[in-house]
């Protein structure tokens, strides 16, 4: 039967999993998961695999559901428990984003890419500051690269704090929850101090930072350097080593490396199937390369892989954190160029150009030369990138975001295949999507 | 059981009536106590947060205000339910957990029927709850009810063995099945020639205990043992549907059954409602064994809900063969070495 054959409902853009025999072969191939794993013709012939239609049912999980991290909808086909075929429909938290973006000058651009991956809303701000920059031709003084690094290993911590949490809570440890959010909470307090803001901060900007780091900043790091280890050293006795927690995560979900490399998958994901790929180190970006740090990597590509290497990389942040305490230069937060950035509030009252720069830059902005550019980062889900098409004006033509969670979603299908449900929510987890990131 | 109650002769249908209403009086003060020092209070403190804390002094009243609440919601059917049973599968879920009240003794005299085969009747109508699940989850037309009732009967029925197993080491070191000859059983028995306070069966049945508090985690379906209302899988299974009051009465009973099984666990392991120095006879029991009972009972529930918001979920195979391979042959050994020792001392 090919696809034209089939009746497709209106009512959710035709992205239901249909019955068996009823969808397309490829189609089936891809709910399947079938990349790399199976031929066309060896997914059709799984056609009759655990007998008859009426024997399986079609469960839809989400968009309202607990443990799909948002709006994510998965479609999966049952039998009994195990899941058969798996499709992922998306698109209920688009908002347009990216279409936003050529709205907005190119100051105001973080505002909107801040909210695609809310849960760490920097990163975003700092790839998309770095391809205007790129596009500029100019860079950004050495201190706004240190507090970019600081912020951003900060909000990796975040990210990763808030994966644990949502990790232990699809998993059944509800304590496990508010211990993440707990520890997230103390980041998101600093975070709230430097930038005002807890989330969606709009800090990182073309041609540096918008503000430099309060009095006291020091402090507070280290503080929070202080109270972290143990805390972590908490999750290790609650998590790490507990019985039925390694049980249910060990050997579920198992990605190799030609697959991930394949579904172009990055970021925990792929370093999860033994693969050192981390952009602070292949690409270096901002002042990593005079940093140290280890790039953690897995060996069996599973979910338990997955939780151990988020839990490293906290620890691997905290130690990039540190470095950069010690090695945080002197000098200016943001490019002393009038034409990209404010100028100083004081020099506005004494110099009538002063005032003209500030009163363009926030009424039309800053124009930017035509051409083209990518930037990609390392965010905590993988490789974040940036491209931006300029046309010559005040405004990008065009603006993508290659979200690393979109990316790895296509990985839920082959995962999750002769899985139990109970497992199907693990590797969600696991996957770390973020939703306001897929969808942008 | 003698007619005299506290020194009062009461006819038969006043002490019916009497039993009838503690019954019934006890599921929803028991859950409400349960629900409050340990999923409001205790949960929180452990999780570092304060709980409920505005309505009433400590939030006491939050439950309260809860269940009022949950009255006043709208009684949804959904469109394609089966009506009988979807609105009796609660109801006798709750019979189940108020007839479990019924054997549960608290002091010399006070027990609603003191049936010689106490213990191995109350494990039985405990099981009755399954069929209200499996109504539940059949009558409420939506698969997650339908996975979660399957996952709730296949999980009761692997757990009922090694609940009973658990319980047989205990019965034959007692002697009886009687629940009150058991807690007289362990109030006259001596550790190494000293009576100080009795044999509590602890100790000569650790294994017992530690495999029948497994069970009735599970047969409670709290976590690690959720998995029938697993909300981060299946959105509360069986539950999914209720509302309103039919909402309320599972709450109700998951709650009360923990109560009631605590108690069953006290009685079975912990001395029951024996003080130490008082004859087992005396009427003073009658008054402090309540109390003791109480505490013995907040004890074995702090370990229930311990565990419950400590451990994450098992998954449904690793459950079942956890039952099979693990619990059901480390009770039967427990039986053997029971039953052999029973003979050689």
């Amino acid at each position: 039967m090919s696809t034209t054959d089939t009746t497709r409902g209106t009512d959710q853009g035709a992205q239901e999993l249909l019955a068996r025999g009823r969808t397309s072969a490829i189609e089936e191939l891809r709910e399947r998961g079938a990349v790399l794993r199976m031929s066309e013709a060896a997914a059709r012939s799984y056609q009759d695999e655990g007998g008859a239609a009426s024997d399986t049912m079609i469960l839809n999980m989400g968009p309202q559901h607990p443990s799909t991290h948002g709006v994510l909808r998965l479609m999966v086909e049952l039998k009994g428990e195990t899941v058969l075929r798996t499709k992922p429909v998306i698109g209920y938290l688009h908002t347009g984003m990216e279409k936003t973006g050529e709205d907005l000058t190119y100051l105001q651009g973080p505002t909107n890419v801040t909210r695609m991956d809310y849960a760490s809303p920097l990163f975003n701000e700092l790839v998309f500051s770095l391809a205007t920059e790129k596009l500029l031709g100019i860079e950004a003084p050495e201190r706004a690269t240190w507090i970019r690094m600081l912020m951003c290993e900060l909000n990796r911590m975040a990210s990763h704090l808030l994966f644990m949490a949502t990790n232990g809570m699809d998993l059944g440890a509800v304590s496990m929850m508010i211990y993440g959010w707990r520890e997230r909470e103390e980041v998101l307090r600093f975070f709230e101090k430097v930038t005002g803001l807890r989330m969606n901060h709009n800090y990182i900007r073309p041609g540096g930072v918008a503000a430099d780091l309060p009095d006291g900043w020091r402090d507070d790091v280290i503080r929070l350097l202080d109270t972290l280890p143990s805390r972590l050293d908490e999750y290790d006795t609650l998590l790490t080593g507990q019985p039925i927690w390694r049980n249910r995560l060990q050997g579920v979900g198992v990605l190799t490396t030609e697959e991930a490399l394949a579904l172009g998958t990055t970021g925990p994901l792929l370093r999860s199937t033994g693969y050192a790929w981390d952009l602070r180190r292949d690409e270096p970006y901002l002042a990593y390369d005079q940093v140290e740090f280890d790039i953690i990597v897995g060996t069996y590509g599973d979910c338990f892989d997955r939780y151990a290497i988020r839990l490293a990389e906290i620890r691997e942040s905290m130690r990039i954190v540190g470095q950069i305490l010690e090695k945080i230069p002197n000098g200016d937060y943001r490019l002393q160029d009038k034409k990209v950035t404010p100028p100083p509030r004081a020099r506005i009252d004494e110099s009538m150009e002063a005032l003209i720069h500030h009163f363009k830059i926030f009424t039309e902005g800053f124009k930017v030369p035509e051409g083209e550019a990518y930037a990609a980062v390392e965010s905590p889900r993988g490789e974040l990138g940036c491209y931006i098409v300029s046309d010559g004006s005040a405004k990008p033509m065009r603006m993508h975001i290659r979200g690393p969670s979109f990316v790895n979603l296509q990985t839920l299908a082959p995962l999750m295949q002769n899985g139990f449900i109970a497992d199907a929510v693990a590797i969600i987890s696991s996957v770390d999507p973020i939703l306001g990131e897929v969808d942008r | 059981m003698t007619d005299l109650v506290l020194g009062l002769e009461l006819a038969y249908w006043q002490q019916t009536s009497i039993k009838v209403l503690v019954a019934a009086v006890m599921v929803p003060t028991s859950a409400l106590i349960l629900g409050y020092v340990f999923l409001m209070k205790i949960m929180s403190f452990m999780q570092s947060r304060l709980g409920p804390m505005e309505s009433g002094p400590f939030g006491l009243l939050q439950l309260v205000g809860d269940g009022v609440k949950f009255i006043q919601k709208e009684d949804i059917f959904p469109e394609k339910a089966d009506k009988w049973v979807f609105a009796m599968a609660p109801i006798v879920v709750l019979v189940s957990t108020m007839l479990l009240f019924v054997f549960v003794p608290v002091g010399p005299d006070l027990v609603g029927e003191p049936v010689d085969a106490g213990i191995f009747i109350a494990l039985a109508v405990s099981s009755i709850s399954v069929i209200g699940i499996l109504m539940a989850g059949w009558s409420s037309a939506n698969k997650y009810s339908l996975i979660g009732a399957l996952r709730a009967t296949g999980q009761l029925i692997a757990y009922e063995l090694p609940l009973v197993l658990a319980v047989v080491g205990v019965v034959i070191q007692a002697g009886t099945l009687n629940l009150q000859g058991i807690v007289a059983a362990q109030a006259s028995g001596e550790m190494f020639g000293w009576g100080g306070i009795g044999n509590p069966y602890v100790f000569t049945q650790f294994v017992g205990f530690v495999v029948f508090m497994i069970a009735i985690q599970a047969e409670l379906t709290q976590t690690p043992f959720d998995m029938p209302v697993a909300e981060s899988e299946i959105v509360g299974g069986y539950q999914v549907e209720y509302t309103g009051f039919r909402f309320l009465s599972f709450f109700l009973a998951e709650f009360a059954t923990a109560f009631a099984f605590a108690g069953i666990a006290s009685v079975l392991f912990l001395g029951g409602w024996w003080v130490p120095g008082f004859d087992i006879d005396s009427n003073a029991l009658n008054f402090l064994g309540p109390i003791v009972m109480f505490a013995k009972i907040m004890l074995v529930s702090f370990l229930i809900f311990w565990v419950r918001f400590t451990y994450p979920r098992f998954r449904e195979d690793q459950l079942q063969s956890f039952a099979w391979k693990v619990l059901i042959p480390i009770s039967l050994a427990n039986i053997v070495v029971t039953g052999v020792l029973k003979v050689v001392f």
